[in-house]
């Protein structure tokens, strides 16, 4: 029974890590590819803003990933401790993620943003231990 | 392979929208989290119980400051790096360690105080950084037209 409890709750963690990470991935490429949104205020105002990011076909499929992170985060927290779920969620996310804005997005990580990447990454997993 | 420009496109206006993104974050989740206690266990024979849930004044606050947050998440995605913004979004949790401690009273262990240490310091270090290293698209026009992918 606690065997089974503990495997519910890692399906849970990975569910959301995949769902967070592909989410932030996949809404950081479409609004790459909307461009500068205050940029694009100054010359097509607000109306314009909201016209060229829901044209772009990616936002669509990052906001499906989101909407389902989120409906399973509701769903973890009323069965399952916060306390677990969220510190184990985050800090393997973050990874991932970390990983993803660099071999999916092709984001340039110098040495300060590895450094700083792995230092919060130590940080997020040392609220995760305790 | 064009190498990509780095670029500094923070200013203060933009600090704020950042802030707005971890206080968004981080209070939208705690009144989620204290609604869905209200709630109680959804399983999912009743999933329908998740419509139901937005009708609960905490998930419904909490859904208005996740869409705060979302908004200007998306704002910040489209003049700074996700791995610019990372550490930032994780500032999170270094908030919610300070509600605890200074507005719940709680006693907090050695270990999370220095992993609040740690990603303060992550944080302050990568701010110093460029924060756009990605080449750029050509802007959208405001028909709503798709950008050009490769160059003239």
């Amino acid at each position: 029974m606690i065997m089974h409890h503990h495997i519910f709750e890692l399906g849970f963690v990975i569910v959301l890590v995949l769902f967070n990470s592909w989410g932030d991935l996949l809404m950081a490429r479409s609004m790459r590819r909307v461009g500068d949104v205050d940029a694009l205020r100054t010359r097509a105002g607000i109306i314009g803003v909201i016209r060229a990011v829901l044209s772009t076909p990616l936002f669509y499929a990052a906001l499906l990933c989101m909407a389902a992170g989120y409906f399973s985060l509701l769903t973890a927290l009323s069965r399952l401790d916060l306390s677990v779920v969220i510190p184990a969620v985050s800090s393997i996310t973050y990874l991932t993620t970390l990983l993803g804005a660099r071999f999916f997005l092709r984001e340039h990580l110098d040495l300060r943003r590895w450094a700083a990447g792995l230092v919060v990454l130590c940080g997020v997993i040392l609220l995760a231990l305790d | 392979m064009v190498k990509p420009e780095h670029v500094y496109s923070m200013n203060a206006r933009r600090y704020l929208v950042l802030l707005i993104v971890v206080i968004g974050s981080t209070l939208g989740d705690a009144f989620l989290s204290r609604g869905m206690k209200q709630l109680g266990e959804i399983t999912f024979s009743r999933w329908d119980d998740l419509l139901l849930a937005i009708s609960n004044p905490w998930v419904a606050g909490g859904t208005l400051l996740l869409v705060l947050f979302f908004t200007s998440y998306l704002s910040a995605l489209s003049w700074a790096d996700l791995s610019y913004i990372m550490p930032a979004t994780a500032f999170g949790n270094v908030l919610t360690g300070l509600i605890a401690r200074f507005a719940l009273h709680e006693r907090i262990p050695v270990t999370r105080w220095a992993g609040i240490f740690l990603i303060t310091a992550g944080v302050g270090f990568i701010a110093r950084g460029p924060s756009l290293t990605v080449k750029r698209t050509k802007h959208i026009s405001a028909s709503g037209e798709q950008p050009c992918k490769g160059e003239p």
